[in-house]
């Protein structure tokens, strides 16, 4: 099934997803999956569970290179560099393509370390210059006014959403050009998902943020574009306005009307 | 009432009698072991306090009926060997544990390793008294230190290995692919994150192999063997804690014994702060 649309004129393309195949040892996940992800937009992943949208996620940064089981072909451009033919170092490219996961991941270490890991991997910053780095990554992230006092604090001692945005913070604080968010929301209270549907709005000028959520009025809120996915394959993209009140296909319209999913 | 009601409440009465026939056991249980245990260090404590005396820290092992005499050249001893062998096995230990937990799950040489390993870990002490025996003391033609601390430090390693990969398994992956999704290097997720993160547990490893080879008296018998007197040459024998209790506790004399009750009291007490200390150095620290 092709559901590649054209983007509006305007738009530009930062992420394109060529004839993706993707294997979990023979279990095939995605198939022929083409996709264009225009720059500084918030483009959302919604379907049902075990439709594939984390997975595409994870071919993003190659996430999926850990498990020696996984496999994917095709192509994951950005920029028109094929992500993941690259012969760079796959350490380069994630620097490029951060990730939030699905639960918070407070490495075991102070608040202002966690987020000075990631910067001290790729720029070696003297003191001052990595204050400032991790005092505005902390801002950016809306979590600055609630641990400026603490920094020296373990990271674990965080409330669940303090978590999450301390992750946000420690994805953006190297300042990469895109940020993958795996389902952000899904272990958080009510409050600090509202906090962080502000900031993915915000973290779109200067990022262009993908979005994976079970959440439809999530996608809704504060996507741009929207993808659905189902068992595997892109049913249908678009804006988000669009895909949401005049879907082209039936089955999109019976997922996000509650008919099915 | 309603019969389903009835039946619920009678199934409720089932699991509360249940439950309290559980605890019950599991207190017997508990208690058993625990009488054991206080028995043995209130024996200990009576016995060993008794024998203790200043003299015991300044003075050499004394001949049989000697007036004065301590225990010296034995604390000596055990620290430097207990020391140098939980010195040379820890770092062993942990890395093979690494590997093993981060590199070789699945491999047959990590498959292989870790069989090798459990064979080890079940080895009785004296066995490996003996290897030693055979590929060191003999060849070299003279019991040492050396040989002492290379037994104690193969008792070490298994249990250090085991240790830290089990506590490295708890690990969730999400922590190594948080810090694998902002570019970090492997080496660098395993020694900044992971380990970090087990470190408690690694800790909490290496303290339970050193209070082991603290009372280990088999793998020294035919290693160190023991010294009357104050050695810090490791290519001598050296006297050890252990080895002088089994001495002196099965002799017939009352000056002895004093001094072998006094050496238990000692281990139980150094092994014992050790474990404080380490649970106070490593207690909530990120």
């Amino acid at each position: 099934m092709d559901a590649r649309v054209e983007l509006p004129v305007g738009e530009k393309i930062k992420l394109s997803v060529r004839d993706l195949d993707f294997y979990y040892g023979s279990f095939q996940a995605l198939k022929r999956i083409n996709l264009d992800i225009p720059e500084h937009k918030v483009t959302a992943f919604i379907g049902p569970s075990g439709c594939g949208k984390s997975t595409l996620l994870r071919c993003f940064n190659r996430m999926f290179e850990l498990y020696p089981e996984q496999r994917a072909e095709g192509q994951v451009l950005l920029d028109g560099e094929d992500v993941l033919h690259s012969k760079l170092d796959v350490s380069l490219i994630r620097a490029k393509i951060g990730m939030v996961f699905q639960k918070p991941t407070p490495f075991p270490m102070s608040i202002y370390d966690n987020i000075a890991f990631g910067v001290r991997l790729f720029e070696p910053l003297p003191r001052v210059e990595m204050d400032e780095r991790v005092e505005w990554a902390l801002k950016k992230a809306a979590l600055w006014n609630e641990v400026k006092d603490k920094l020296g604090q373990s990271g674990s001692g965080l409330s669940g959403g303090q978590q999450q945005r301390l992750c946000i913070a420690r994805g953006i604080a190297i300042k990469p050009e895109v940020l993958l968010l795996d389902e952000p929301c899904s272990a958080l209270d009510p409050i600090s998902t509202g906090k962080i549907e502000e900031l993915i709005h915000e973290l779109k000028t200067d990022y262009t943020v993908v979005i994976v959520t079970h959440n439809m009025q999530q996608a809704a809120r504060c996507s741009d574009y929207t993808a659905y996915m189902y068992i595997g394959d892109l049913i249908e993209f678009g804006p988000t306005t669009e895909l949401f009140m005049k879907p082209k296909k039936r089955d999109t319209e019976d997922y996000i009307t509650g008919r099915f999913g | 009432m309603t019969t389903a009601a009835a039946r619920r409440l009678a199934m409720h009465n089932k699991r509360k009698r249940t439950n309290l026939m559980a605890l019950t056991l599991s207190l017997l249980a508990m208690s058993f072991g625990l009488v054991w245990l206080v028995w043995i260090l209130f024996e200990t404590v009576r016995l060993g306090i008794g024998g203790l005396a200043w003299s015991v820290f300044t003075e050499m092992t004394p001949p049989p009926q000697a007036e004065i005499g301590g225990l010296a050249n034995a604390i000596f001893g055990s620290v430097v060997m207990v020391s140098l062998a939980t010195a040379l096995g820890t770092p062993i230990g942990i890395l093979a544990g690494v590997y093993l937990a981060e590199y070789g799950q699945k491999g047959w040489l990590g498959s292989l390793t870790r069989f090798i390993n459990d064979i080890l870990l079940s080895a009785p002490s004296i066995v490996i008294g003996l290897f030693i025996y055979a590929v060191v003391v003999a060849r070299l033609k003279s019991f040492s230190g050396f040989a002492g601390v290379l037994a104690l430090a193969l008792i070490v390693i298994p249990v250090v290995i085991r240790t830290t990969e089990n506590m490295l398994a708890l690990i969730p992956n999400a922590l190594r692919e948080a810090a694998y999704a902002l570019g970090t290097p492997k080496w660098k997720v395993i020694y900044s994150v992971t380990l970090k993160a087990a470190r408690a547990g690694v800790v909490t490893g290496v303290l339970l192999a050193l209070a082991r080879i603290s009372g280990e008296t088999a793998p020294l018998l035919f290693t160190a063997l023991s010294n009357q007197f104050w050695t810090s040459d490791l290519s001598q024998p050296m006297a050890s804690l252990p080895v002088t209790i089994f001495k002196f506790a099965m002799s017939p004399y009352e000056n002895w014994q004093k001094l072998a009750w006094a050496g238990v009291f000692l281990i139980t007490l150094g092994v014992l702060a050790l474990n404080i200390l380490a649970r106070v150095l490593f207690r909530n620290k990120h």
